[in-house]
Order: C-alpha cells, then structure tokens, then sequence
C-alpha cells in the first residue's frame, strides 16, 4: 500500500508542480496573482476531452494542442487588458491589486463560458487504463505517461530558464523590469510572453490531470487554491521552489488522503500560516 | 434665492437620505407579496459590499474571506436560535454572531495583516475552505450529524432587522471614513511604509477595521439564517458569498460610501432576474462588466456619477451666473 500512496503522491506532485510554477511565473514575471489560473486548467481538462470524444484526437496530441492555443490566448490577454492596466496603474502596488481583480473578472467569465459549453456532471474519459506492475507496484499506463509527461515538461521549461537567452530576458525581467529595459530588453513581449507561458503550463497540467482523473467545472478552485498554497511554500517566484513545493504538497495530500481525507486542506493551511509567520519568502525564496 | 443652496450636500444629501430610510421602512405597507423578501436579499448585499468596501476599500488589502465570516454568522445562530428551545432573542444572536466574526477576524488578522498585501489575499483566498473543511470534520466525526435547523422569523420582521443592520453598517463605514482611522487606512493604501514613519501603527488599523468589517458580515450571516431554515457546512460557507460583495463593491466604486450600495443593489437585483431564466449567464455578464469596469473605469459606476455630478454643477452655476448677468444688463 505505501509505495502506491507514493506513487500517486508523486504523480499529484507533478501535476502540482505544473500548476504551481505556471502561476508562480505569472506572479514572479507579469506581477499578476491570477486568480483565473485555475479555470484555465479546466478549460485545458474540458478542451482536451471534448476534441478527444468528438474528433477522437489522443490527449497525448492535444497536450499540444490544447497548451499551444491557452498559450496564445495568454499572450494576448496579456498584451491586451494587463498591459493597458500596466499603462494606466500609478504603482506596482495599484498594479497588482487592479490586476489581481481584472483575474477574478476573468474567473468569473471562464467558468461561466465552460459551464454553457460543458453543462452537467463531472467528466471521466478512460484513456490507457490498463495497469501495469512497475517495481512491484500496480498502477495504470495513464498515469505513468502523465507523470513523465510532467517531469519533462518541468525539467524542459527549467532549462529554457536557465539556458536560453529569452529566459535570461525573462530572469533580468523578474529582476528588475526598469532596467531590463535599459539593456534592450522588450519587456512588454517579454511580460507578455510569460503570462502566455503560464496558461500553456495550465494547459498542460489540465490535460494531464483529465488524463488520469475525472474533471468538473468546479474544479479550477480547488487548483488556484493548490496553487497558492505550492507557491508559499517554495517561494513566491521561484520556479524550483514550485516544483519541489507541488512534489512534497503532493506527496502529503495522498498520505492524508488515505487517513484522513477531510483533513487535508486544514493540514495545508497550518502548514500555510507556519511558512507565513515563520518564512514567508518561502523554502526556496530569496530574502 | 441661491440655487446653489438647494445643490449643496448640506441640505440635499441627509434630506434624500432621510427620505430614502422613510421609503425603505414603510416598503411593506405598500409593496407587493414577494417585494419584502427580495428586498431583504438586496439589503444583505448591500451590507456585505459596503463592509467589504469598509476595510478593503482605503487600504487596497483585497480580502477573500467575507463568506467566512458570513458562515461564522450563520452557524452561531444556528447553534444560539434554535427551533426547540430559543436560547437568546435574535438581536442578541446577531449582535454575538458579529462578535464572533469580529473575534476570528482579530486572529487571522494577527497572523496575515502584518504580511504584504499579496500574502493576506492569498491566505484569505484560502479561509473560506478551512473554515468549512473544520465544521465538516467537527459534525461527522465528533457531532455524528450533517447540517442543522433555525428558527424561522417572519418575512417583515427579517427585514426590519435588515434594515436596522444597514443603517448602522452605513452609519459605521462613515463615520469610520470622517475619522483619523479612516485617513490612517488611506495613508496605509497610498503608501504604507510612509504610514509607519508618520507613526501610524499600521497592523493595529488594519486589524481593527478588518474585525469591524467582519462584525457586520458575522451580524448579517446570524439574521440570514433565520430565513433559511436549513443550514449545512456548504450551503453556510459558499464562495459567492466572497466573491459577489467584491464584484459589487469593486463595479459600484469604493470611492465614495455610497458606491458600493449601487453596485450591490444592481447586480442584487439583476442576480435575482436572470438567475432561474440564464443561470450561466448572469455570471458570464457579471465577470464581463468586471473586466471592463477594472480596465476601462477604475473608480466605478460612482465615479461615472461625481464626473456627472461636477458637470451638472458647472453647468447650474454658468446658468445662474448667466440669469445675474442679464438682470444687471436689464437694469
């Protein structure tokens, strides 16, 4: 029984650690809490089944698909309501509590359109559920794709980071946008492109999430709320600290899961106020 | 004769309030059937947006917890307003449930309120679902129950304590806007830090104003359950109660004290119309006028109404000052 609560705790932890540094990237980068950040799991969830039941395209595609066309509706999102609030706000301060409620006007609207669109109850679509015995323990196919679709995805995107010229625009970005500026660095592309990439890193956590487990139109909440709660305990910003925070979040949640289920979102909040009061930069975060 | 004089807040502003209480108080001598109810609803939003604005509003800490101090309210009431056995009177169920929110508020303030804006946005964001995962937890496996029943009251009587609980929220919310709090708090939204160094003691404002909002959302929780009859952890502690307050508030403008009263009286009333005919849509409409008001009109519909305002009196002095003018050339 332990190694399988690993297991699944690890296979959460990705798909966690997907959430949480896509929306750690949009706070850290854009300086945008999103809010929203959630829905557009769920529209990535609803999207790829529904091209999956209709047209009978893999979700292995769509993980394409599906995060290329949140990316570019991030983008634009960006550089069209953010960057003018941007324009339009005094402060960093006015910007992050303007833009802060522009994403809940955003959650609003998603829910909203993916209720129309998807009414009704939760979806489950079974894709590669046969199991298999790894190591001794059983689990299903789908679950070890979306796992490694997980770890490679993050490791992918910690390397575009680190090692690619645009993400070293992006790190000056995060830095210091002022500056960046000053060495040449288009900034509003490259905010806006950051924005674009955390809905495409929501995109892809939401298709492997429908992947695996059934999705409900209610289901951003409990993300966003996941999100936050990954985000604090990394480090606000920090894209390590994410990864490692969704994986020990992960782990946690399916221990408590097979104990004593109500319990885990109060165990994460007291975990929560802990960090707060003790650490709030979190266990990654810089001072 | 100075027209001027019947323009003046002085004169106009109580006297339309006045009348507006009058309207509001002999509403079901003269109303329709189903009018009482609907109203009682709208003035529940009204007390929610307004003290929402009460705490959220001057500082820019945007808080996402007012349904947990809504369900706090709702649940004491359930426990003190039983149907068996009325333990208390019911204004003294409301006034303890405000207190009791007040109380949980003062906690949670403690522990955030000292933290940047972000984090206490986030960790409210957050309290709604701890609050109603402890409740749960607390009746299935201690209690062995799920959910209770109040006493009911009647249609009128909620909504003259309805009634009653706005008039003080609006009474509360000014005078704390008039008061050295009020500029502390907006000392602490323009600049915090610079707050501090005037010698604002920054944490003690925000907690005490985050408490007294709280009281008034634990105060109208403790009233609204005497109308449900049934309450559970999901039904007391539902997110809209967070999220619809904000979206009135922030639509309405939180710059003057009466915006968000129009903001929760439109989107009440508008809630109430579309929600059995587009369910959905009502929320799609909602999430809409949003994005367009943070964007596009930053300080509100109350901002529309003051930019109006301004004209109007320019345009009545030019009129009068035009009318002197002509007397003198007639003279």
């Amino acid at each position: 029984m332990v190694p399988k609560i690993i297991f699944e705790g690890i296979l959460w932890g990705g798909i966690y650690a997907l959430v949480a540094m896509g929306f750690s990237l949009q706070y850290g980068v854009a300086r945008v809490l999103n809010l929203a950040h959630g829905e557009f799991i769920m529209f990535a969830a609803f999207s790829s089944l529904s091209l999956y039941v209709l047209f009978g395209i893999s979700p292995l595609f769509s993980l394409v698909i599906v995060s290329l066309g949140l990316g570019i509706i991030g983008f634009l999102l960006h550089s069209t309501l953010f960057r003018r609030l941007l324009r339009s706000s005094p402060s960093s301060a006015a910007f992050e509590s303007s833009s802060l409620l522009a994403a809940f006007g955003l959650l609003f609207l998603i829910q909203a359109v993916a209720k129309i669109i998807w009414p009704g109850l939760p979806w489950r679509v079974t894709f590669l559920a046969y199991p298999i015995t790894i190591l001794g323990v059983q689990v299903l196919v789908n679950q070890v794709v979306a796992l490694s679709f997980a770890i490679a995805i993050a490791l992918a995107f910690y390397f575009f980071l680190a090692r690619t010229r645009m993400g070293k625009a992006i790190r000056a970005a995060a830095e210091d946008r002022a500056t960046a500026r000053f060495m040449g660095i288009n900034t509003n592309r490259v905010l806006a492109l950051c924005f674009g990439l955390g809905a495409a890193l929501a995109g892809f956590a939401g298709v492997l999430y429908s992947m695996c487990y059934s999705v409900s139109t209610t289901m951003g909440m409990d993300q966003t709320l996941m999100a936050i709660i990954v985000v604090v305990l990394g480090g606000l910003g920090s894209i390590p600290g994410a990864f490692i925070g969704g994986m020990i979040l992960g782990i946690i949640s399916q221990i408590l899961n097979w104990t004593e289920p109500v319990l885990a979102m109060p165990a994460f909040y007291v975990i929560f106020i802990i960090l707060l009061l003790v650490r709030p930069t979190g266990i990654m975060g810089k001072r | 004769m100075n027209i001027a004089t019947f323009t003046s807040k002085r004169f106009l502003v109580p006297g339309v309030l006045v009348l507006i209480v009058v309207l509001l108080a002999t509403a079901p001598l003269y109303t329709r059937p189903g009018t009482v109810p609907l109203m009682t609803t709208i003035l529940m939003y009204v007390i929610l947006a307004v003290s929402w604005t009460m705490f959220s509003g001057p500082t820019g800490y945007i808080s996402l917890a007012s349904a947990a101090f809504f369900g706090v309210g709702i649940y004491t009431s359930a426990l003190l307003f039983k149907q068996e056995a009325e333990l208390l009177p019911l204004p003294a169920v409301i006034l303890i449930g405000g207190l009791v929110a007040s109380c949980f508020a003062i906690i949670v303030g403690l522990a955030t309120l000292r933290l940047r804006g972000i984090y206490f946005t986030m960790f409210s964001f957050g309290l709604l679902e701890l609050a109603r995962r402890l409740i749960q937890y607390y009746e299935f496996n201690i209690t062995g129950t799920r959910g209770r029943y109040v006493a009911t009251i009647g249609v009128d009587t909620a909504y003259y304590l309805m009634l009653a609980v706005v008039v003080a929220t609006l009474l509360t919310a000014y005078l704390i806007m008039r008061s050295r709090y009020g500029l502390a708090m907006q000392g602490i939204g323009k600049g915090e830090e610079a707050a501090e160094h005037m010698g604002v003691n920054t944490t003690a404002v925000k907690v005490i104003t985050f408490a007294i909002s709280a009281f008034f959302m634990g105060a109208t929780g403790a009233l609204v359950a005497t109308r449900w009859l049934y309450i559970d952890p999901t039904i007391a502690f539902n997110l809209n109660y967070s999220f619809l307050p904000l979206l009135m508030a922030i639509v309405g403008g939180v710059g003057q004290l009466y915006g968000p009263v129009i903001g929760a009286f439109a989107f009440a009333y508008l809630r109430y119309a579309l929600v059995s005919i587009a369910p959905y849509y009502f929320m799609l409409i909602f999430g809409g006028i949003m994005v367009v008001v943070v964007v596009f009109l930053p300080g509100g519909l109350a901002s529309l109404i003051e930019r109006g305002r301004h004209r109007l009196g320019g345009v009545t002095a030019k009129l009068w000052k035009g009318g002197q003018a002509e007397q003198h050339a007639n003279t």
